[in-house]
């Protein structure tokens, strides 16, 4: 009785490593031939040489945005042989950290935070980009943008996508009907709100709940807020600590911002008072614009994925977004906008190689065309952005004219930008008043 | 939506995979479970036969062999408990003297940090909140259902009424409860509690923003899963209680309130015990509740969700460590007085 059963046992065992073998070597070589010598490869000359290497990528990108991704860099694996195998993490910015410090880490990471870029630099996990990434990103982005990348004079990220913040979004059929006119001014924005006010409907909505990310867009207020009233110079010392976070200049801005987001008589159009901006969730917020409910949104450009289906956006649309008009012109045309960084964990040629694509003209452009998407990148073709909205985004990143300043919680330190400034602002938009939410948030800056 | 098959290769190709480790680790583990033994046995069996072939006394049973095979079996969760919970509970406590990057050490810094931070108290006040309400609610909600519902006609029926909750993973539920407390500024209610609020006449509020009260309404949650498993629990035990002891009470002509005070309550103190150190547990690592639903904004935070936050959203290691050993220094003491009962129970 016991022979026969542990013989029984040693077979099923013996039967079960054969599989694990079998299926290990069936996996092992599905490498991709190369097609260097294609015509439409041309493009590709200089990253040849990698055939059949293997570069992962991690980021917090899913769904049809990740389809989309792959599809972008599709023509380029055929043609270097390089395979990219992207991953993306609805829990990105937790992980990444797990993954890096268990020794796990991805060969490239798409890291929207330059504050969490600082910090694999600091604990010299990222790996300083090559010279032709280098001369890729330099040659295709402005100083402005690369410095968020540089950490002590060495550039340690090239950036990618970016979308443009500082964006009012409007229904300019229903401002037609009424009557109303974009405004240009911090005044007209006033003017045009009480006189929404006036007319029985609440003129502005906003939400800002998004789950464990809850407060970001209250946060984009006040930095967009204070970009028009301070100016640049100011921004740069406040999202660096040069300035402390409760600074009178920011408590200011904090209070002109509130004269919109805490104005019971403006907020908050299809949703309640002003407390329901708390537990609105940020992609519904805007949906009263087409209802009538409510006649402005501020939000960035890739609002324009949220709108329910059917809703044309377009100048002439259901809904389109105008910039968020200056306080004071002399300080300029500030625009808040956010962006990803492409950094690198690995230093292989082939994952350099990568990185080097992914700063140039044409993968932005093939990135483009696909759609949703837009870039500070120089060679990007207007003409290969199908939404107009991120049209109007690239004109912006491209005018000479235009100041950019990056989302200051992303530069910020992880405890006070994806922290304490988030639930600050949620406190504050649920009654705490400016002085008390930003000694609170300058407590937790160490 | 086309289901495109080759597209979902990877994936199918990923489940095989995962099926054929589980195989793999299963049957590895029924092989050494079988496979080990039985060479024990034959080995034995090859003794006996020798020794009876050439008329020898039977060889003794040794103890050290007992010892070896009981060190043999014991040495994978020895291991595992080693790898998996004496190293990380030593690592944590390091880290907690470290910096928020591990690197140099702080001393006392991040406990003083802990006491000080205005937030902070915020959370520990909370999490004693839960750990006062929840057990205690949960127990009682259970343990007065079990005695009414006990014999009754429907039990069967009644009993997994309340007991269904439990199926339900906390995430599930607290977005379940999220819709109740829902509010809407116009138009209809959508939400239970608010839409009650106003066929009584009342003004809709948003209860998930009003502190206190929201901490309260939290821990409802928790009580409305776990109260089931205390009634389970419970019911057993009642249902376990001597027939003749029961019998002879009411030969002595109790009341039902002195039958609940004298002979219920005494017979079931261990499984009461069993209930309420279990929940304590259960409710000072709440952390699905309160994220789903509040994400511990509004003054909801507890000691679970502040430590996932500054550990691993904030790269705040050293915080996150600190939070993590109170945890578990608040859970000690609930563990021993349990250990100490199970002890004297076996002995008396």
């Amino acid at each position: 009785m016991a022979f026969a059963r542990s013989r029984q046992a040693l077979a099923i065992a013996g039967v079960l490593g054969l599989a694990l073998g079998v299926t290990a070597c069936g996996t092992g070589n599905d490498k991709k031939s190369s097609n260097a010598s294609k015509p439409e490869c041309a493009a590709y000359e200089k990253y040849q040489g990698h055939d059949g290497k293997k570069v992962t990528i991690y980021s917090s990108i899913r769904d049809i945005e990740a389809d989309r991704l792959d599809q972008s860099w599709k023509q380029f694996e055929d043609c270097t042989g390089i395979d990219i195998d992207h991953e993306g993490s609805g829990e990105f910015e937790a992980q990444l950290g797990v993954r890096v410090d268990g020794g796990n880490a991805p060969d490239l990471a798409f890291i929207p935070q330059p504050g969490l870029l600082k910090r694999f630099v600091d604990s010299g996990k990222i790996k300083e980009v090559g010279a032709d990434t280098k001369a890729m990103a330099e040659q295709n982005f402005t100083p402005d943008w690369l410095k968020y990348s540089t950490v002590n004079g060495k550039l340690y990220g090239v950036p990618l996508g970016s979308n443009v913040k500082s964006y009012v979004w409007y229904s300019p059929k229903t401002f037609k009907d009424k009557g109303w006119s974009v405004p240009t001014t911090w005044d007209e924005l006033i003017a045009l709100s009480d006189k929404i006010a006036a007319s029985g409907t609440k003129p502005w909505c906003a939400g800002i709940e998004s789950g464990d990310a809850t407060g970001w867009p209250a946060t984009d207020w006040i930095e967009d807020v204070l970009l028009r009233t301070q100016g640049v110079e100011v921004y740069d010392q406040w999202t660096t600590h040069g300035i402390p976070f409760n600074d009178p200049k920011v408590a200011d801005a904090v209070d002109k911002a509130g004269t919109i987001l805490k104005n019971e008589k403006y907020m908050n159009g299809g949703f309640g008072g002003v407390k329901s901006i708390a537990t609105t969730s940020f992609q519904e917020a805007g949906t009263p614009i087409t209802t009538g409910k409510c006649a402005m949104h501020r939000q960035a450009s890739f609002y324009a994925n949220q709108w329910p289906e059917g809703t044309k956006v377009a100048e002439d649309g259901d809904v389109f977004a105008f910039y968020f008009p200056a306080v004071d012109p002399s300080k300029g045309k500030p625009v808040l906008g956010a962006g990803e960084f492409v950094s690198a964990f690995a230093d292989r040629p082939e994952v350099q190689a990568v990185q080097t694509y992914l700063a140039s003209g044409e993968y932005v452009n093939s990135r483009a065309k696909i759609g949703d998407w837009l870039s500070a990148n120089k060679k990007l073709d207007i003409n290969n952005v199908p939404n107009p909205v991120d049209k109007l985004s690239v004109q912006i990143l491209q005018d000479p004219k235009t100041e950019f300043r990056f989302d200051g919680s992303d530069l910020m330190p992880a405890a006070v930008g994806a922290g304490t400034f988030w639930k600050g602002m949620v406190d504050w938009i649920n009654g705490k008043d400016t002085t008390t939410v930003l000694n609170g948030i300058e407590g937790s800056w160490k | 939506m086309e289901f495109d098959f080759a597209a979902e290769q990877p994936k199918f190709l990923m489940l095989m995979y995962g099926l054929i480790a589980f195989v793999g680790v299963v049957g590895g583990l029924l092989l050494l479970l079988d496979v080990v033994p039985a060479w024990f046995a034959r080995r034995r069996e090859e003794r006996l036969v020798a020794a009876v072939a050439s008329g020898t006394p039977l060889p003794r049973r040794r103890k050290p062999r007992e010892g070896v095979i009981a060190l043999f079996f014991l040495l994978p969760t020895l291991l595992f408990l080693l790898v998996g919970l004496v190293v990380p509970a030593i690592r944590t406590t390091l880290l907690s003297f470290m910096d928020k990057d591990s690197s140099s050490w702080v001393g006392l810094a991040n406990y003083s940090w802990l006491f000080s931070e205005d937030s902070i108290v915020r959370v520990l006040i909370n999490s004693l909140i839960w750990v006062l309400l929840v057990p205690l609610a949960a127990t009682a909600f259970g343990l007065i259902y079990a005695v009414l519902v006990d014999k009754a006609r429907f039990e069967a029926v009644a009993k997994s009424l309340i007991f269904l909750p439990m199926a339900i993973s906390f995430v599930g539920a607290a977005i379940i409860w999220k819709f109740v407390y829902a509010y809407r500024g116009d138009g209809d209610q959508i939400g239970l509690l608010n839409q009650i609020v106003v066929s009584l006449g009342g003004e809709p509020k948003q209860w998930l923003l009003e502190s206190p009260l929201n901490t309260f309404l939290l821990i409802v949650i928790m009580v409305w899963i776990q109260a089931g498993f205390a009634m389970v629990v419970l019911s057993a035990a009642i249902k376990a209680i001597p027939a003749d002891i029961v019998e002879a009470a009411r030969l002595d002509g109790v009341s039902p309130w002195q039958m609940f005070w004298q002979i219920t309550m005494p017979s079931i103190r261990p499984a009461l015990i069993v209930v309420v150190v279990t929940l304590s547990i259960a409710t000072l690592k709440v952390f699905d509740i309160v994220r789903t639903a509040t994400n511990g904004n509004y003054d909801t935070n507890v000691i679970a969700t502040e430590m996932y936050n500054q550990a691993f959203r904030y790269q705040e290691n050293g915080h996150g460590s600190a939070l993590a050993v109170f945890l578990f220094v608040l859970v000690i003491p609930i563990v021993i007085y349990q250990i100490r009962n199970l002890r004297q129970q076996r002995e008396g």
